[in-house]
């Protein structure tokens, strides 16, 4: 096989650079032999080359479904690829609990809630609830943090309010609907909640959720954000590394 | 399948299933009294609509709010709204909705009001009741005619969720979907409303992850039902949500508009929502009167539980729950035929034979629950954005279904972890769903299952937890019971969550006449 070329990357079907792609989408048109073909040309001017589609079925309602391969001819320079994402190295439950207790001297002080109108606890409850998420245990169970899981639908005021309540380190957030961008402005709301109480760099600001990276929650005014695939200790191992950072500057201890 | 499912393949012990039945029925009996000598300002909102109160004052508020409200402040909401309009109605001379509105223009007030007999109030609330007792009465002959001339799907239904947020996008999906083979369609509600003390007016076609529930989008979505079903040659069901804040209130304009499945359960709000208890208790025994008289099968939701405990082993809750929520439907008159008790596919995948063990779970409920139309979740949380291993799960789930007996079948769908659901992904889900009920129709009959083998095991120990349960929940009552986090592992407290300030002690004359119209519990 010949070596890939790190500043042209194309998509791999079978043979290196054949640039093939598998595409599936519904056109509002009736199934017909010219709504394929519209399909296909729909291929043809989005700069894909030699689309085929392969099935075709009509959904009713003057919709069609269909599936098409092509190919593309563009190629993109990995070699220039850089991604702003957290450097903290992710450590183990075990070496998290030993590193609080070691170096912080202290529990460390988590407070959590998916807020505003999103309804779904399934993110926070992932990284918060004991059991966790997928044989990864939650920050509940961890004996070196206290961590208090407020739930859904808990507005920016009540998460602040409890934050300062129980002097929490760091506050987590879970935004799953991200409907006409929804947690964009609820994501907003929190961070010129924190900044109108003057209260911001008070604590961690972590965000998760399915739609969420490092970068965008960097561009919101988060400290940290989490995307799928995330686990408590992905989160814990971000927090303890940063507050044991922030405390340098620390006058309470 | 054809209900009642007589097959025992699991050989559960019945002495121990009826057991069950009576410890959850114990339950119910002790927070009944509770509730039968209490109300809501939910309750009085939906005896006022059912009374003909509609639409909106010019700030936007609904005027069964206005009223209720306007009963608050005065000091008058222990004798209930029945009875206040009837006064109001034999005083002035007018009809409920001019009341409301000469109400909300501060031109008239029901402080003040002379009394009158008992016996004269009962008289004229039954009067102004019935109108509205007599449209349900006509929606459940239209919803028999119906389905008496074009027929419907066979068991299990498919359930497909349309979710664009605007009533009339909402309507190309569900044509869509009918036309693909979809038995139900459910509305899924925006985001946020279970938490609104009002019910929004009027057409939308703004929401946020759903579309609101007014009784204008039930309308519209019901013709448009009704429309399509005529071109397909089958009945379809429409799904809306009961629950939350308005739970008797949607009950009501369901009924009115003819729905024909609501999600309806007795504890979800106050679980996953931090709806007070006391507030939904005495709610969902009002929705579900209303839901029994008006024919509309009920969904509880379950399913939820084991999104946030784990389905291993908190596989009983979901048993212990059912019980629970039969037994509050009995106390409401809700027949099993209209029982759509809730359970869900969500034991994590790579664990070891987790198929056997989600048969166990399927094949339980069913048994248990021989005459309902029990309802079947997909999975959900173990779904990930690579959608092509998400549809093998959710054809793994059809399976199940298919093999168990399953009655309404709520279509997984690939795309489950990413988005609400493209048209494409319904289609490909409905698809799935048809070619394994097809390929596999009779699979169920055809097979046993091995004596003490895991299936058999793993069922009977979730039985016996699931009456262990409840015998714990009897000892600490069903208040102290949530407030342990028995359910979901979340806990709530009797005196806690949203909605509280809406519950009141029924005064001595306090009037409903709807209980006894939709053959309540006479002490009510």
């Amino acid at each position: 096989m010949s070596k890939v070329d790190l500043t042209q990357v194309r998509p791999y079907g079978d043979t290196l650079n054949d640039g093939i792609v598998q595409l599936s989408l519904t056109l509002p048109l009736p199934l017909s032999a010219e709504a394929q073909e519209a399909a296909r040309r729909w291929a043809l001017q989005s700069g894909f080359q030699d689309p085929k589609v392969v099935h075709s079925q009509d959904l009713g309602e003057g919709f069609s479904f269909f599936v098409l391969y092509a190919r593309s001819p563009v190629a993109v320079d990995f070699s220039s690829i850089k991604v702003l994402k957290s450097s903290h190295k992710t450590l183990e439950k075990a070496e998290i609990e030993a590193l609080i207790s070691s170096k912080l001297g202290r529990k460390l002080v988590v407070v959590g809630a998916s807020i505003e109108s999103d309804a779904h606890t399934v993110g926070i409850d992932a990284i918060m609830n004991i059991k966790g998420y997928n044989g990864h245990k939650g920050l509940e169970s961890y004996h070196q943090i206290e961590a208090y899981n407020l739930g859904a639908q808990v507005a920016c005021e009540d998460l602040l309010a409890r934050a300062l309540d129980v002097g929490a380190d760091a506050i987590l957030i879970s935004q799953v609907v991200t409907q006409k961008d929804l947690h964009l402005r609820n994501l907003t709301r929190m961070v010129e909640l924190l900044e109108l109480e003057g209260v911001r760099n008070n604590f961690l600001l972590i965000v998760g959720g399915p739609r969420i990276n490092y970068e965008l929650a960097k561009e919101l005014g988060f400290d940290a954000g989490f995307g799928p695939g995330t686990f408590a200790e992905d989160v814990a191992s971000f927090m303890i590394e940063q507050v044991l950072i922030n405390r340098k500057g620390d006058h309470d201890v | 399948m054809t209900r009642p499912y007589l097959a025992n393949k699991l050989q559960l012990d019945p002495v121990l299933i009826a057991e069950a039945r009576t410890i959850a029925n114990d339950i119910v009996a002790q927070v009944t009294p509770f509730i039968f000598s209490h109300s809501t300002v939910s309750v009085e909102r939906t005896i006022v609509r059912m009374f003909g109160v509609n639409g909106v004052n010019p700030e936007g508020i609904p005027f069964p709010n206005v009223l209720v409200d306007h009963m608050r402040e005065q000091g008058l909401i222990e004798d209930g709204a029945a009875s206040l309009i009837a006064k109001a109605c034999l005083h002035y001379g007018k009809n409920p909705q001019s009341l409301a509105e000469e109400i909300d223009r501060n031109e008239l007030s029901l402080e003040n009001l002379p009394d009158y007999p008992l016996e004269t109030l009962h008289e004229m609330a039954l009067g102004l009741a019935l109108p509205a007792v007599t449209r349900i009465k006509e929606q459940g002959r239209n919803r028999e005619a119906m389905i008496g001339s074009l027929g419907q799907g066979a068991e299990p239904y498919l359930y497909a969720i349309v979710a664009t947020g605007n009533i009339y996008e909402d309507i190309i999906q569900a044509r869509a979907a009918v036309h693909q083979g979809a038995d139900i369609i459910a509305v899924i509600r925006s985001t946020g409303q279970s938490l609104l003390d009002y019910v929004p007016y009027g057409p939308t076609t703004e929401g946020f992850g759903g579309t609101f529930a007014t009784q204008a989008n039930f309308s519209i979505m019901r013709q448009a039902l009704d429309e399509v079903g005529q071109e397909v040659g089958r009945y379809i069901r429409l799904t809306n949500y009961c629950s939350g804040l308005c739970m008797p209130e949607i009950a009501a304009m369901g009924a009115l508009e003819r729905l024909d499945v609501m999600l309806n359960d007795s504890m979800y709000g106050i679980i996953f929502r931090d709806i007070n208890m006391q507030r939904t208790f005495i709610d969902q025994y009002f929705s579900r009167l209303i839901n029994g008289f008006a024919g509309i099968v009920i969904n509880t939701g379950e399913d939820n539980y084991l999104t946030t405990a784990d389905a291993m082993e908190a596989a009983h809750t979901v048993l212990a729950s059912d019980l629970i929520n039969e037994q509050f439907a009995f106390l409401s008159g809700l027949p099993e035929a209209q029982q759509g008790l809730g359970h869900a596919m969500e034991i994590n995948p790579d664990q070891p034979d987790a198929f056997l063990y989600e048969i166990a779970q399927a094949q339980l409920i069913r048994e248990v629950f021989p005459r309902s139309p029990i309802k079947y979740m997909p999975p959900t949380k173990y779904m990930t954005g690579n959608i092509f291993r998400a549809h093998v799960q959710d054809t793994l789930f059809n399976v199940a279904s298919i093999m168990t007996g399953q009655s309404i079948h709520l279509l997984g769908m690939l795309t489950e972890a990413s988005h609400t659901p493209l048209m494409q992904d319904r289609f490909l889900s409905i698809e799935s769903a048809q070619l394994v009920f097809q390929y596999m129709r009779n699979f169920g009959d055809e097979i046993t299952f091995a004596a003490d083998g895991k299936i058999q095991q793993r069922a009977r120990e979730t039985l016996q937890a699931a009456v262990n349960m409840l015998i714990t929940i009897r000892d600490t009552g069903l208040f102290g019971a949530l407030e342990k986090g028995m359910f979901a592992e979340i806990s709530r407290s009797a005196s806690g969550g949203r909605g509280l300030d809406g519950v009141f002690a029924k005064g001595p004359n306090y009037l409903n006449p709807f209980v006894e119209l939709f053959g309540g519990d006479a002490n009510v």
